[in-house]
């Protein structure tokens, strides 16, 4: 594995590592890890430094829902048209183009699902190239990008052991 | 009444790190860098066969050697990583870790009297085991000038005709120190003109960070002289499993195996099924592991660089053996201290050999958040020292 992977992995599970300590990990130069993390922002490979939250453990509410949708493609533009007029909302927070029974795959976060309701009624629903939509709402979330939101890790190990 | 007990079992030390064990029990809020065991849980395709296994009725005795089809597997495995032909019938056979292995090993090639080599800093059970079946061990103290490597020299200075096992411990528990080829041809053209055995125990092959792992076994004249001892303890983090499996000359197998199918039947049989699915489709779990504990040794290496405290660069399993001698303190005290004060719980170098005294083993096996609020208190202590 090159560096550049080695980087991506360890940043991909922890994007609050300093250049300094990534450098450590994988023992290389502090410069060249320095220049490796711009030249991958650069290049679009590195989109962002989120954070992960489960906001069902706080005050605030928020409705998740993954919205199966049936579009018509146009021509010349097949679905891309129509993905940047729905990837364009803010409340939109993922579009997939997929292979199988529906064509894309929205997934919406609102504050109620009222609101959601109100997005696929009256927004989504009402493009002219949307076909059919079919609303999932997200009940619990379980394990969330490679986390397990549901259990924390506990060392169960002999404390010394040969 | 008459005495309960034999007087060989009597004479034989208790390990140091049960001693210390029961200290650190005593202590409340003790954060440890003490296990010698991976902190990842078994692979979850790998636990599930294991489920699978148990679900279809799979709960009656294997062969005494084992699965067939885990034989198959070890052997295949053998191939990919070492380039050597072991028959899965006659030369492979299934063990309840590789600790069983060491001990049927003695137990098949001694005659009360025999020397056995055993280079230390070592894991405990090598020196016990040799007794157990009657032989002297003669211990060759590794030193951290070699990066605790073997040398042929050293090995040449212990021999006597008498000679018959060389235990070859590496990577080594504790000090982390791997054997590349250039050290295992000049101990193997030892081996050969001494005409000796090599109980090679390989069971954190797979936690090698510089080169792949090199088995003394794959050299030229040196499988028939070798039993290689390796398991699916540390690479597919399965302790729990106790499994593990012996390689090596049908002469020799044959008659360990006749032991094993005496004192044991043969090894849990979920664990064998599990152990199927690891070696079928556990490489890139091991690929995953071995670069996170990469990520830790070299996180750890610098720290103890920053505190200026000296220590070679281990390249295997997952230990750092730092040395304290410049404290001037026994290794008992600097980690009974250490306990005490910080309450941080490391092994003393000398529960590994009376060479290794003057050294502590600090395992890496421990997520990132727990090394780096270890390694706070290990700075608090010896600022103070």
């Amino acid at each position: 594995m090159g560096t550049r992977e080695e980087i991506l992995n360890i940043i991909e599970k922890n994007s609050r590592i300093d250049v300094h300590e990534l450098s450590v990990l994988i023992g290389a130069e502090e410069i060249l890890v320095a220049n490796e993390l711009k030249a991958l922002e650069d290049e679009g490979i590195i989109c962002g430094y989120h954070t992960m939250v489960d906001w069902s453990k706080t005050s605030l509410d928020k409705v998740n829902a993954l919205i199966e949708v049936k579009v018509t493609p146009t021509r010349g533009q097949g679905f891309d048209n129509i993905a940047e007029r729905i990837y364009k909302y803010p409340e939109v927070t993922s579009v997939y183009l997929m292979s199988g029974g529906f064509d894309l795959m929205v997934i919406i976060e609102g504050k109620s699902l009222q609101e959601v309701a109100g997005f696929v009624n009256n927004k989504l629903a009402t493009l002219d190239t949307v076909l059919s939509t079919a609303t999932h709402f997200i009940l619990k979330k379980y394990k969330d990008h490679g986390t397990i939101l549901t259990k924390r890790y506990e060392d169960t190990r002999e404390i010394v052991s040969p | 009444m008459r005495n309960p007990i034999g007087s060989k079992v009597v004479d034989i030390k208790p390990s140091g790190i049960r001693k210390f064990f029961d200290i650190v029990h005593e202590t409340e809020g003790a954060i440890s860098l003490g296990v010698g065991e991976p902190d990842f849980d078994t692979p979850w395709h790998i636990r599930d066969e294991g489920i699978y296994s148990l679900e279809k009725g799979r709960t009656f005795y294997t062969s005494n050697s084992g699965l067939v089809e885990l034989r198959k597997e070890v052997a295949a495995y053998m191939k990919r990583s070492q380039g050597i032909d072991y028959d899965p019938t006659n030369e492979i056979f299934i063990t309840v870790g590789g600790s069983e292995a060491i001990d049927l090993a003695f137990r098949a090639m001694i005659d009360a009297g025999d020397e056995v080599l055993i280079p230390q800093p070592s894991y405990v059970s090598y020196e016990p085991c040799a007794i157990l079946a009657d032989a002297k061990p003669v211990i060759i103290e590794l030193k951290e000038e070699n990066e605790f490597r073997l040398t042929a020299e050293e090995v040449l200075e212990k021999v006597t005709d008498k000679t018959k096992i060389l235990v070859l411990p590496f990577p080594n528990n504790p000090t982390g120190a791997i054997m590349e080829k250039e050290d295992l041809e000049k101990i193997a053209k030892v081996v050969i003109e001494k005409d000796l055995y090599v109980l090679s125990d390989e069971i954190y092959g797979e936690l090698s960070y510089k080169n792949k792992h090199v088995s003394i076994a794959s050299l030229p004249g040196m499988k028939e002289r070798t039993i290689l001892i390796n398991g699916f303890s540390k690479a597919y983090a399965m302790t729990g499993w106790r499994l593990g499996y012996a390689c090596g000359p049908e002469v020799i197998m044959k008659q360990m195996v006749k032991i094993h199918q005496f004192a044991i039947m043969c090894a849990p049989t979920t664990s064998q099924y599990a152990a199927v699915e690891a070696l079928r489709n556990g490489d890139d779990d091991v690929n995953m592991m071995r670069e996170q504990y990469n990520h830790r040794r070299r996180y750890l290496l610098n720290e103890f660089k920053k505190l200026g405290l000296p220590c070679f660069e281990p390249y295997g399993a997952f230990y750092v053996f730092p040395c304290i001698k410049k404290f001037g303190m026994t290794s008992d005290d600097f980690c009974t201290r250490l306990l005490k004060e910080e309450k941080l719980a490391v092994v003393p170098g000398n529960a590994f050999g009376d060479c290794g005294e003057g050294y502590i083993r600090i395992s890496y096996a421990y997520s990132m958040e727990n090394l780096k609020t270890a390694m706070e208190r290990f700075e608090h202590f010896i600022e103070r020292l």
